[in-house]
């Protein structure tokens, strides 16, 4: 393992420092429990929005703190759940009175953590769970899908509304349409390597992928030959497309999420492989996203995610909005 | 039940679960994506450094404070799982009598019935339930025998055939259940874990 690192207890905490610092015109950071919040204050009336999950995504979620989007989000250690009391120490710091949206991914570990940390919390609260990953099957005897990507388009949607005005009730609302208007699917190149495990997660040979990967490295549906990036785009949009079934004059948002380790130059072909893709389907592509948002480490590779726009969704996302890694409008 | 009997157990199973990390690590590999051991450990090492704040506390109280650290400290689903299930044992009633193994049993069947709550997961689901819940079912069967030690040995028993139960199942709950047919011919790390620990606390209960 070669990464920058100085001991394996101290990681979190002095990377979390020194985003604090970095960043110290729009957040602060507070640790132990471990939380990261807009520099100004919520104002009154506004609902505050608190995400979080395992630390190794960023720029999510702590890089989406700021105007327009996120009041608070809750790191947990490399790839595992934050803990309740950093949900309860977020939300008494952050809630102005108009109560508190969690936004948790669909993982049992977030999704019990989170649930503690509302319990623990007296003040009014509620959450909305993210499942676009089209990757595995859903069914009500299981846990479900997975929340990745889309989450970022959540949370700057919902993060609009919420700036302007929008009640704890419509926030969610909005929050549950974005989710079930998106679909992702990601392919894998290579594995990443937990810091505190010292080796990567998973082996694959230099000419295979993980078709339809976890953003925990977690393994996808599918092993397969490296194809060409075409063949690979069509076939994770055929399994978006299959599942969102987007209407003809429907407008969309194509994200291109890169895993970590792959460089923009590739990522902008794989948007370029979409967008053709898309157009010869006849499937709109109104508004676009590409770049390293929900991250897996080192991990080479990327996911797909099309979310079918309507007004209210439009208006939202093209709203201002300043984060660390997310800004335009202001 | 003691706090004394907590933190010498806390040590014994510390010992025994690193003795084993490395197994419960690749399991972790195959089918999660590798934090459950270091989730555990960590949470045994603030547990068992937790020694001198606890140790001259009230049972009720050092429960609560265990819970408190494992809640706070080792984050995932093991966290909340665990910190569930101390907090639970301390919100038992009649903490300040003494706690003989009747009521060691109802208190670890009680916080094993609240892990279950949590986790929505049920036995055959492919997680540390397996373990858990037919243990409970058992020292459930023991609490009021006279003699129970030979009744822990059949603990011992059923918690290592759940755990290699879990190898081929498919996983319905947690993060090995987005595998599908490729979760087949793994234990599930955290029954793993879990049998460690009970067979551990048994075998010292027994020789004692």
């Amino acid at each position: 393992m070669k990464k920058f690192i100085n001991n394996n207890d101290d990681f979190l905490k002095e990377s979390l420092t020194g985003f604090g610092k970095a960043h110290s015109d729009i957040i602060n950071v507070n640790l132990d429990p471990s939380f990261v919040s807009r520099k100004n204050k919520t104002k009154d009336g506004k609902v505050s929005l608190i995400s979080g999950g395992g630390s190794g995504h960023e720029p999510m979620h702590g890089g989406f703190v700021g105007h327009g989007m996120l009041d608070a989000a809750c790191p947990g250690f490399v790839f595992s759940a934050p803990t309740p009391d950093q949900m309860q120490a977020a939300a008494e710091h952050v809630d102005s009175g108009a109560g508190v949206l969690f936004i948790v991914k669909n993982y049992s570990g977030d999704i019990m953590n989170f649930q503690m940390g509302a319990e623990m919390y007296s003040g009014k609260n509620d959450s909305i769970v993210t499942n676009d990953d089209v990757a595995v099957e859903d069914s009500t005897f299981t846990t479900g899908r997975r929340g990745v990507a889309a989450t970022v388009l959540v949370e700057k949607i919902v993060g609009s509304l919420a700036e302007n005005g929008g009640s704890l009730e419509e926030c969610k609302k909005l929050g549950e349409k974005v989710n079930k208007n998106a679909g992702t699917m990601g392919v894998a190149f290579t594995s990443c390597t937990v810091p505190a495990a010292g080796k990567p997660t998973f082996d694959i040979g230099d000419d295979e992928m993980e078709f339809g990967v976890g953003i925990h490295g977690e393994p996808g549906r599918k092993r397969e030959k490296v194809q060409a990036s075409k063949t690979i785009v069509g076939n994770i949009l055929e399994a978006i497309l299959d599942n969102l079934k987007p209407e003809k004059n429907e407008k969309n948002l194509l994200f291109v999420n890169g895993m970590g380790g792959t460089p923009l130059t590739e990522l902008y072909l794989v948007y370029e492989d979409a967008c053709q893709i898309l157009q010869s389907k006849g499937v709109q592509v109104t508004k676009s996203l590409v770049g390293n948002y929900c991250t897996s480490l080192e991990m080479q590779g990327a996911s797909i995610t099309l979310l079918k726009c309507d007004d209210e969704i439009l208006k939202h996302w093209d709203s201002p909005v300043h984060t660390a890694a997310m800004r335009w409008g202001m | 039940m003691s706090v004394s009997f907590l933190i010498s157990q806390a040590k014994s199973v510390q010992k025994v679960i690193d003795e084993n990390s490395a197994e419960i690590e690749v399991l972790d590999q195959k089918i999660g994506d590798g934090d459950h051991i270091f989730n555990i450990q960590r949470g045994l090492k603030l547990v068992v450094e937790l020694e001198d704040s606890i140790k001259d506390l009230p049972l009720a109280k050092a429960l609560n404070m265990i819970a408190m650290k494992v809640l706070s400290g080792i984050g995932g689903s093991s966290g909340a799982l665990f910190g569930t299930f101390f907090m639970t044992m301390a919100k038992s009633p009649d903490l300040d009598k003494d706690v003989d193994f009747n009521k060691a049993c109802e208190m670890i069947i009680s916080g094993i019935k609240a892990m279950k709550e949590r986790g929505k997961a049920d036995v055959g689901e492919k997680t540390m339930m397996d373990v858990l819940i037919p243990v409970s079912e058992k020292l459930n069967e023991l609490k009021n025998k006279s003699e129970f030690k030979s009744g822990l040995n059949e603990v011992i028993k059923i918690a290592e055939e759940r755990m290699l139960s879990t190898k081929d199942m498919l996983a319905t709950k947690g993060r090995a259940s987005f595998l599908g047919e490729r979760a087949k011919g793994h234990i599930d790390p955290g029954a793993r874990s879990s049998q460690l620990i009970i067979d551990t606390i048994c075998k010292s209960v027994i020789n004692n």
